[in-house]
């Protein structure tokens, strides 16, 4: 019975008992309160996939390019370590890594799913109007005032419908 | 710090007057959210966590989903305070153990639930009784897209929502169902049933314990994949698979009771006796005990009514809670007494078991 049963960790009795199937295996652990506790195996949201994943898709191979994070200094050890990115920024650096776990973790590697329409219109408008800005500077600096003119005119159409959008929402 | 959550008196998984559904206990709904051009809660600095706090604070208390809510910052909680959200489902054992700048709001019912700065910026839930994946799905589709009116979301059309684990990514939602599975775990289907739905991209974890001996034979099964299928589809695939594990596990239980209906019955009756009339009840026992108890309410031996009471019970004599109604500090031996104590009350309300009405085959 599972009272008799001895902690995989220490000698305690064993009170929780994890059975997970990774690549078709069972893997049944035993665990006594506090080392499940300290593992985060007790919580349903909390023990993490990544654990498990960290130890065997994210193993390096030779010769491999490091990589970091321009953003948030991340580099490809830390990911190894532990199976999880630094920022949002991290995807497209990372991507070399990420894309061959995705590939084995999920139903397909694109999403499909919900996008959020607002936020996201208003990061590419903040995006576009920084490109039109740098634009609109250097157009200036060169004396092209008729480029100057219309990259002025499309800034400001921008700017009007970031407004309306906030008034709206 | 945490009274009026405890002593609520509309709280959906203690207080709920809804007389609950045979099979399925709960449905959840979480989606992992971040802010753009600040660094994951792991990597960001004190000072960056406490930004996204504030930022996301502002827009949470917004929303009228959130009226009457409340906010806990984690740091100002006891540990024994944040066991008793975790056992209530409310908050991650990872939030428990965060950095400063973590915290959550609760909604008045204790439906919805965010996290701020757990593995991710944002880690909103929607929790009902019974089963109603489409109708959290809606719940938390509205929260979320009030909350993406007022920050910037990090997103890539190619990788969906970004987070700080792949796994996450894509929709970055999880669904789960808290299963109570006796029928399947006494006639020894479970591990089957666990490697069939893990072909389809499914987990299943016990919930008190794990595993098929799992305390209280109750499981969460939610999906694994979150990335190259939309919510709806994946919701439309948990939900079908959802409603083979019930009737798999309905027809395991009058399998059972067909050929050992003398043994069903002598253990569903003990158990009864137990929970009347115990004086030291461990949480393991009690779990099972409970088990049972609802098993003898789908058999209709005890009024439907009384299935919620027994749902209650399952969440109030987990140890947080116990000790928390005891007062701090109580040992485990003392803990024992007053789950027994609690028992014993709440069955000594309750009609007596009905054997005649138990049905041969549902």
């Amino acid at each position: 019975m599972a009272e008799n049963l001895k902690c995989s960790h220490c000698s305690n009795p064993a009170t929780v008992h994890l059975t997970q199937i990774v690549n078709n295996k069972i893997i049944k652990v035993d665990l006594c309160e506090s080392c499940a506790q300290a593992k985060g195996v007790t919580d349903p949201e909390g023990f993490s996939l990544a654990d498990l994943l960290s130890k065997t898709n994210l193993t390096p191979e030779k010769g491999e390019p490091q990589i970091t994070c321009p953003d948030c200094g991340l580099t490809s050890a830390d990911f190894r370590r532990t199976g999880r990115l630094g920022c949002a920024a991290c995807y497209q650096p990372f991507k070399p890594l990420v894309q061959p776990v995705l590939e084995d973790m999920h139903a397909g590697t694109v999403h499909k799913g919900k996008v959020p329409e607002v936020a996201f219109s208003r990061q590419n408008s903040v995006m576009e109007l920084q490109n039109l800005e740098n634009a609109l500077q250097r157009a200036i600096e060169e004396e092209a005032y008729e480029e100057a003119a219309k990259y002025r005119d499309q800034i400001h159409a921008i700017k009007q419908a970031v407004d309306a959008e906030a008034v709206e929402s | 710090m945490i009274e009026s959550l405890i002593n609520s008196d509309n709280a959906e998984l203690t207080q709920s007057t809804k007389k609950g559904s045979p099979v399925v206990l709960s449905t959840r709904v979480r989606l992992a959210r971040n802010i753009v051009g600040t660094p994951f809660p792991e990597r960001a600095t004190s000072a960056q966590r406490s930004d996204v706090m504030t930022r996301c604070a502002e827009q949470i208390a917004d929303l009228t989903q959130m009226k009457h809510g409340v906010f806990y910052d984690i740091a100002e909680l006891s540990d024994l305070e944040k066991q008793v959200l975790v056992e209530r489902h409310l908050i991650s054992r990872e939030l428990c153990e965060s950095k400063s700048g973590s915290g959550v709001f609760i909604n008045k019912d204790q439906t919805c639930s965010v996290m701020i700065n757990e593995e991710d910026h944002l880690r909103i839930q929607f929790l009902k009784t019974g089963f109603s994946l489409r109708s959290v799905w809606k719940q938390i589709d509205r929260f979320d897209s009030g909350l993406e009116a007022g920050l910037d979301v990090a997103f890539s059309p190619e990788y969906g929502y970004l987070t700080a684990c792949p796994t996450n990514l894509g929709t970055a939602m999880r669904a789960s169902v808290m299963m109570h599975l006796p029928g399947l775990v006494i006639s020894e289907h479970m591990e089957k049933v666990i490697r069939a739905v893990n072909q389809l991209g499914i987990t299943v974890r016990g919930l008190f314990g794990e595993g098929s001996d799992a305390t209280g034979h109750v499981f969460q099964i939610s999906n694994q994949q979150t990335l190259g299928e939309s919510e709806e589809e994946i919701m439309s695939r948990l939900g079908s698979v959802f409603k083979t594990i019930i009737d798999h596990e309905i027809n395991a239980r009058f399998k059972y009771l067909e050929e050992n209906r003398a043994r069903m019955l002598d253990q569903i009756g003990r158990a009864f006796g137990v929970l009347q009339n115990a004086h030291v009840l461990n949480s393991h026992e009690a779990m099972n005990l409970l088990s049972l108890m609802r098993l003898a309410v789908d058999f209709e031996m005890l009024p439907e009514a009384n299935r919620s009471d027994v749902d209650r019970l399952f969440i109030e004599c987990q140890p947080g809670h116990i000790q928390y109604s005891a007062g701090e500090g109580i040992a485990p031996d003392a803990r024992d007494l007053c789950r027994a104590d609690i028992l014993r009350e709440n069955f000594a309300r309750l009609p007596s078991l009905d054997f005649d009405k138990v049905k041969d085959l549902g």
